[in-house]
């Protein structure tokens, strides 16, 4: 029987992931306990390796926890199996990775439709809704190209134009800015501004300070625990280009 | 040389690296190369039997048997038998000996005859039934396996025939004879009626080299093969002595012709006393020439084109009779192996493209340290024509090993055929095909692999998959298994072409042999025994069947591990966005199931098109049932879908995070 819980979109409690075993054991994730409340946008810093990636696939059920709890949008997802945890993230769940993970034969529009087509809406409707979310994220002249022939910020964009495909609780970005360059990154960065003014749920793993800076909160991890946590709502507002150092 | 010895250390160690695929490799090439060898040392393996029957047997260089006119009301001509056992260059004769046609009659005869009318009579087969001298003879005196030789109530039956009916010494056995009326424009309905109904005791069987093997014993009138003989020869024109049109014949003048006969040997008297009178005997004289290699002139010289009534046949005619049963088993199997070739490319190419994928980053290294792209594509190549050769040798030794158990000449004739001869010849044309299948299959890949930049291999970027706007626009309005499927066919389409091919070759080869086995149960039911033919020939369809469906089996399982191996990071991205590991999982079955849907309905065509170029849909032959055909299809895809099940259900099941995560390490 699935347990509920109505105050956070995303909340884990003792999340834990290990490795190996005996001597070899590798602690990546090592008792995280976190609430997301809707509409905020959450980055978790730390450096290579300190387990940030992988608790960003714990929190979406792309991995399994070796103990603990998550819950997301009131619903527990660490006891449910594939199945149930796919169609969750259909709906629950948009992510954004580093790599972007474009389809290289899916044109710009497919790609971002295919969450959609998963989800089950018509080709119409998902190709429709597609093209809205390319025209948000400043690419609908871009519809048709394969990613080959888009720039890494273009790709990005896309990326995440895909992960609001199906309207998601929450975005999970993985170093979203990771293999960009300075003017994409600022391209992302208004982007997730955006996104946030217009009250989507982002939880951001990175180890850039200036992405770090453009959230509500701040969480610094390291060696897979939490180790510290700051507050920085508002400061952002209207100032981004200048705070984050990318504007002249 | 250096060179030469780092080739074959990288290829050796390539090999060594993933033993599982080399052996696959292996028993891929293999299957093609074994049944191609059978075929190919099949040819000729009777004649050494047949020439120890024929020393043992005195046999002769000519037979000739003369038939009655009983239309026109005139026996057999013995005055001219009598003249050819006396024409210059025959040195010394046997006969002539009268010969009836009958029906045998027996325990254990489960088979049917077919009379000249088409119709069948149970429990019985045909025969001819020769009356000897309980003496011996100096030309053709059969070599008794089993008791005595004829005496007066007692019938020696020929070795093949009494094998094919389970007869031997002791039993009991009944000859029939029939008399008919004739057929003509007036008088269609043919009346046969019983006139004789003889009982005799087996007391021997024996071998002969003056006869074909059952079930192809002919003497005159009745004798197909020498019919085609005389129609290329005879001059254009209706025969001579075709009864006029009108003239209404409705008293019995002919005695029932065996169809699909054996061989019994009686008493003078005894045969002579199964024919209604003495004018129904045909009459047959072995000759033994001075010279045996002149027997074909002889034959050409005596042979009258203007009667039916006489049979010339030499004893080359009669021991390529012998040869014909393992002729047809030698052109199953050569058919056989160019369809399994075309499946061993198959597999292959699809093996050394997923390798290829895997030594992508290998390739790099060997560039960088200085390879050039011609040891690079020598060192890639190399590894399969390591294994062509293997599995030519291997093939080799398995045909040759195998060969002896399609190649026993019945009992119809003394000794076993033995170990066929593996000739230069043979061994060539298996080589030659296991390293043409080895190089078409890796040519291309291994090209490729020369080509690519050092940086790139270095990088181990995955090949681009190919885009299809059409089928990806199509698959967005199908069901989620169906759009994933669709579109990972898509972006392999030489994978989907091979696949395709795959199941187009493995169901021409099994409707082919459907419609085989069809035309063979047809005959068989028709023939009075078991036919040696019959059998050996459905060992080899099982050989082939066995051999097809096992090799396209394999595909199958390749293709969707190199498919889902290819198509790991868009399934991992599949499920992240939503898909589950069922829907991805027969997706990557949809991806093999669609070409082998279309393989499988282009095969059903292609199997029926095989067996009516092979002549068998000739005669008003009737195929397999409809419903078996049909049943083709559907059967070869859910046995695809099954087979393509685990390895897909594996593909889909690997952690996602880890497969997404692996792009940046």
């Amino acid at each position: 029987m699935s347990e509920r819980d109505h105050t956070s979109v995303l909340r884990a409690r003792g999340v834990r992931k290990h490795y190996g075993q005996g001597d070899g054991l590798v602690r990546a994730v090592d008792g995280v306990d976190l609430d997301v409340t809707p509409g905020e946008t959450v980055a978790v810093m730390g450096p290579s390796g300190c387990g940030k990636s992988t608790l960003l696939h714990l929190l979406g059920g792309l991995d399994r926890l070796s103990a603990g709890e998550v819950w997301l949008g009131g619903l527990r997802i660490d006891p449910i199996g594939e199945k149930a945890l796919a169609r969750m993230r259909r709906t629950a769940v948009g992510f954004v990775f580093q790599a972007f993970h474009l389809m290289d034969e899916l044109t710009a529009v497919e790609n971002v439709e295919l969450p959609a087509l998963l989800a089950g809406s018509s080709a119409r409707a998902a190709r429709q809704r597609a093209l809205r979310l390319l025209e948000r994220v400043g690419l609908a002249d871009r519809a048709g190209f394969l990613p080959a022939s888009l720039s890494g910020g273009q790709r990005q964009r896309v990326a995440i134009a895909r992960a609001l495909a199906n309207e998601p609780l929450v975005v999970l970005a993985d170093e979203p800015t990771g293999n960009l360059d300075s003017a994409a990154t600022l391209d992302v960065l208004r982007l997730f501004e955006t996104l946030h003014e217009g009250g989507q749920t982002l939880l951001i793993v990175t180890h850039d300070e200036r992405i770090a800076a453009t959230a509500d909160r701040l969480i610094s991890m390291r060696d897979g625990a939490f180790v510290d946590e700051t507050r920085l709502t508002g400061v952002t507002t209207g100032q981004l280009g200048a705070l984050v150092g990318l504007e002249g | 040389m250096g060179r030469v010895l780092l080739v074959g250390r990288l290829a050796a160690r390539n090999l060594r690296r993933r033993p599982a695929e080399a052996a696959l490799l292996l028993v891929a090439m293999m299957a093609a190369t074994t049944v191609l060898t059978l075929g190919l040392v099949l040819h000729g393996v009777t004649d050494d039997p047949y020439q120890d029957t024929r020393e043992a047997t005195a046999g002769p260089d000519v037979v000739a048997s003369f038939a009655p006119d009983n239309y026109m009301g005139q026996p057999a001509d013995l005055a001219g038998l009598e003249a050819l056992a006396d024409a210059p260059g025959v040195s010394d004769h046997s006969g002539p000996y009268p010969v009836v046609g009958a029906e045998l009659a027996a325990d254990g005869v489960t088979g049917s005859r077919r009379t000249p009318r088409g119709e069948e009579v149970g429990g019985a087969a045909g025969v001819w039934a020769v009356g000897r001298d309980p003496a011996a003879a100096s030309v053709d005196q059969p070599e008794l396996t089993q008791g005595s030789w004829v005496r007066d109530g007692g019938a020696v039956v020929e070795a093949g025939f009494a094998d094919a009916l389970d007869v031997g010494e002791g039993d009991q056995i009944t000859l029939r004879t029939r008399l008919c009326t004739p057929m003509t424009p007036t008088t269609p309905e043919q009346h046969c009626r019983v006139v004789n109904d003889h009982s005799f005791r087996v007391v021997g069987v024996a071998v002969t080299a003056a006869a074909r093997p059952y079930p192809g014993v002919c003497f005159a009138p009745f004798c197909p093969w020498f019919a085609e003989a005389m129609e290329d020869a005879r001059p254009q024109g209706p025969p001579p002595d075709e009864p006029p049109p009108d003239e209404a014949v409705d008293d019995e003048r002919f005695m029932e012709d065996p169809v699909e006969p054996g061989l019994v040997w009686l008493t003078e008297a005894d045969a002579r006393g199964l024919a209604p009178a003495e004018e129904f005997l045909s009459y047959v004289v072995n000759l033994k020439l001075a010279d045996p290699a002149d027997a074909p002139a002889f034959v050409n010289a005596h042979f009258s084109s203007s009667t039916e009534a006489q049979v010339l046949e030499t004893w080359r005619d009669i021991r390529a009779g012998h040869d014909q049963l393992v002729q047809d088993t030698q052109n199953v199997l050569v058919i056989g192996s160019r369809l399994l070739a075309i499946l061993a490319v198959s597999s292959v190419a699809v093996l050394v493209g997923g390798r290829m994928a895997d030594q992508t980053r290998r390739v790099g290294l060997l560039k960088a340290v200085g390879g050039t792209p011609r040891v690079v594509a020598a060192a890639l190549l190399a590894e399969y024509v390591a294994v062509a050769l293997l599995a030519a040798a291997a093939g080799l030794a398995a045909g040759w090993l195998a060969a002896p158990l399609l190649t026993d000449p019945g009992a119809g004739l003394l000794g076993s055929a033995g170990a066929p001869s593996l000739t230069l010849s043979v061994a060539a044309q298996v080589t030659a095909v296991a390293l043409g299948v080895a190089l078409v299959a890796t040519f291309v890949p291994a090209l490729r692999a020369a080509r690519t930049s050092t940086v790139h291999a270095l990088t181990d970027t995955a090949r681009p998959p190919r885009r299809t706007p059409r089928l990806i626009a199509i698959s967005a309005r199908l069901p989620i298994p169906l759009l994933l499927g669709l579109r990972v066919a898509a972006r392999r389409p030489r994978r989907v072409v091979l696949n395709t091919i795959s199941i187009f070759v493995t169901v021409t080869g099994v409707v082919a042999v459907l419609a085989a086995k069809t035309l063979i149960g047809q005959d068989a039911q028709l023939v009075g025994g078991t036919d040696p033919g019959t059998v050996r020939a459905n060992q080899v369809l099982l050989v082939i069947t066995v051999s097809l469906v096992a090799l396209a089996a394999v595909n199958a399982i390749f293709v969707t591990w190199a498919t889902a191996l290819d198509a790991k990071h868009s399934s991992a991205l599949a499920r992240a966005l939503g898909a589950t590991p069922q829907q991805v999982s027969t997706g990557l079955s949809a991806a093999q199931v669609l070409p082998a849907l279309a393989g499988a309905v282009l095969g059903l065509a292609g199997g029926i098109a095989l067996f009516n170029g092979l002549g068998g849909g000739e005669d008003g032959v009737t195929g397999p049932p409809l419903w078996q055909m049909l049943a083709v299809a559907p059967v070869t895809v859910l046995v695809v879908a099954a087979l393509t099940t685990i390895p897909a259900r594996i593909g889909a099941r690997r952690p996602t995070a880890q497969i997404l995560q692996a792009e940046l390490a």
